[in-house]
């Protein structure tokens, strides 16, 4: 019998021929990552275990980006945890604030994870790396401080799930649209404990940073991890990139799914997630009247330069709606400076938008954006959950960029075509 | 390991951030953690909770971010132990890790009412609700998780190998 995708590479990392759902293996990692909230707890779980120096300097990636640049003391203590101990074990990859980005658009734009890597992370939108053709999936501080000390991670071998989209997908619909309607489908824990397998054409027309953002999104439905199949788009992507060879596999024909659902693509609209949980999900034509004082584009999921250009292209030449703001986040420093190159800066300041440098911030109520009691937020990040952005009187609805940049032009939820 | 303490229930998908809020997670701190425990789903529930006070929720406890600050809380806060219908898998292993005791039974969960006293025995694999006299049983943890167990948890099974 056959094996995925997902299946085949816990197989290559564990040192067997064939790995089947429900197995506990012990996999070798090609990357193990921590951010400035879950890399405290994993760094002073290593120094407590007696250990001295990390498995491998090249492979343990630390990313402060949630509180960066650091909003208060306390925030600055945890950062400096991270620097101090990137300083002593000498990190190839430690990313200080000026070059940091946000995690999920750093590793893959600088070439650090690949196709056929096995990757967790301290963070549950590690799953965004499937997008490569990788296995990568969020784990804890703890299983962070193991790998830090062992380079292996305890995987149970998930089931599988295939989701195919088939047809043309209109226009303003995106790779985070798609993963809404799932999630707005099956649940928040649709997909719990299992591999989520996105395929079909298109998924093949899907940019990569389509992708990425779909498979981002995996762990909002419970997922192990999101993963698509490399194509020609995923090798151009790599191609003078990756920083090791990757490994492209693709799952066998007679693999087993325990669910494959099929989607009609052309019949697609651009989807927005209701409080207070991401699969509470309405097809914006079905929206109604909903007034917005925040919009935030950026983060994990949407703050890559086609998100970028997206909402210039629809903002150009309007203004923010009056009493709303609009936060803009580019994810990356090369973002950043791509949006100067191509005017989208220009672009977003002259409507009345602000504009940050990368980071976390807002999407998870960290800061650069906060909720009062009773506002309302229409943000492209991935959770929409009570506090999550603030005040947990407040309410956070998600969408991708076309959508916020309207909602931010009409101060309410608003399509793309309304403009 | 024997537990009894009184139930604070909960819903389905209860995530991380009602559990311990991102705007205080500028720390590690398990004592400063701890004073914000599932603060953004039941306000006052440090003020009500006594230590050895048991969770309960329906399914997919802790889902969202992969937080372990999220299971620290709850231990330092005191709770002894969380029972669901079902938990979202970093929570779960998180637990495993750090060493929060939780038990997976949907007929404990739907037999058990908020502020019942119930009574848990980890080695039986037992769940007595000693408001209704009801005993649920438990499956017990997979061999591999009995072996991180034995070994005094995650970290120091693998820095023996």
């Amino acid at each position: 019998m056959g094996m995925t995708i997902t299946e085949k590479i816990l197989a290559a990392h564990a040192g067997k021929k064939e790995v089947r759902p429900g197995d506990l293996v012990w996999a070798k990692l090609d990357i193990a990552l921590g951010n400035d909230i879950t890399a405290p707890i994993a760094i002073s779980e290593f120094r407590g275990s007696g250990a001295k120096k990390i498995w491998d300097k090249n492979k343990v990636v630390l990313v402060p980006d949630h509180f960066t640049p650091n909003k208060d003391i306390m925030s600055a203590e945890q950062s400096k945890i991270l620097r101090d101990f990137a300083r002593e074990q000498k990190l190839k990859f430690y990313f200080e604030v000026g070059e940091v980005g946000v995690e999920h658009a750093l590793l893959p734009e600088k070439g650090i994870v690949t196709a056929g890597d096995a990757i967790i992370g301290a963070d549950s939108h590690t799953c965004t790396y499937g997008a490569l053709g990788a296995f990568s999936t969020g784990v804890g501080s703890t299983d962070l401080a193991a790998a830090m000390i062992g380079g292996k991670v305890w995987l149970k071998v998930p089931e599988a799930m295939k989701f195919v989209f088939n047809g043309k997908l209109p226009k303003w619909v995106s790779g985070k649209d798609l993963i809404l309607k799932i999630i707005g489908d099956i649940g928040v824990d649709g997909a719990l404990y299992r591999s989520m397998e996105f395929t079909g054409d298109a998924i093949r027309s899907l940019s990569m940073e389509s992708r990425l953002s779909m498979c981002n999104m995996a762990i909002e439905a419970g997922g192990k991890n999101g993963i698509i199949e490399p194509d020609e788009i995923t090798k151009k992507y790599l191609k003078g990139r990756s920083i090791r060879k990757p490994v492209f596999y693709a799952s066998d024909k007679d693999a087993k799914y325990v669910s494959v659902t099929e989607y009609d693509a052309s019949k697609l609209e651009p989807m927005v997630a209701f409080p207070h949980l991401p699969s509470n999900t309405r097809p914006i034509s079905k929206v109604g009247n909903v007034r917005i004082d925040q919009v935030v584009i950026g983060s994990c999921t949407n703050g890559r330069i086609e998100d970028m250009r997206i909402a210039a292209k629809l903002m150009k030449g309007k203004k923010v709606a009056p009493y709303v703001r609009t936060l803009i986040i580019p994810a990356t420093q090369a973002i950043f400076k791509q949006m100067i190159k191509e005017g989208l800066m220009e672009i977003f300041v002259d409507c009345g938008a602000a504009v940050s440098t990368p980071t976390c911030g807002p999407c998870l109520g960290g800061h650069m954006g906060i909720l009062a009691a009773g506002e309302r937020a229409l943000a492209t990040t991935n959770r929409n959950f009570v506090g999550r952005m603030g005040s947990p009187k407040a309410e956070v609805y998600l969408a991708n960029p076309a959508v916020a940049a309207a909602t931010a032009i009409f101060g309410r939820i608003a399509g793309p075509e309304e403009l | 390991m024997l537990f009894k303490g009184k139930v604070f229930k909960y819903r389905d998908d209860v995530n991380t951030d009602e559990i311990i809020p991102a705007r205080y997670l500028n720390t590690s701190d398990p004592k400063e953690l701890a004073k914000h425990t599932m603060e953004d789903i039941d306000k006052d529930f440090m003020k009500k909770m006594k230590p050895g006070d048991i969770i309960v929720g329906e399914k997919n406890f802790g889902c969202g971010s992969s937080r372990e600050h999220a299971p620290i809380a709850i231990k330092e806060a005191g709770v002894s132990c969380v029972i669901a219908k079902s938990f979202a898998r970093i929570f779960y292993r998180n637990c495993f890790n750090m060493g929060l005791p939780i038990l997976e039974s949907a007929e404990a969960v739907d037999g058990i009412s908020n502020g019942d006293l119930v009574e848990v025995d980890t080695v039986k694999g037992e769940i007595i609700n000693k408001t209704t006299g009801k005993t649920f049983t438990v499956a017990p943890y997979p061999a591999f998780m009995q072996e991180l167990i034995k070994a005094g948890g995650l970290i120091k099974y693998v820095a023996k190998k």
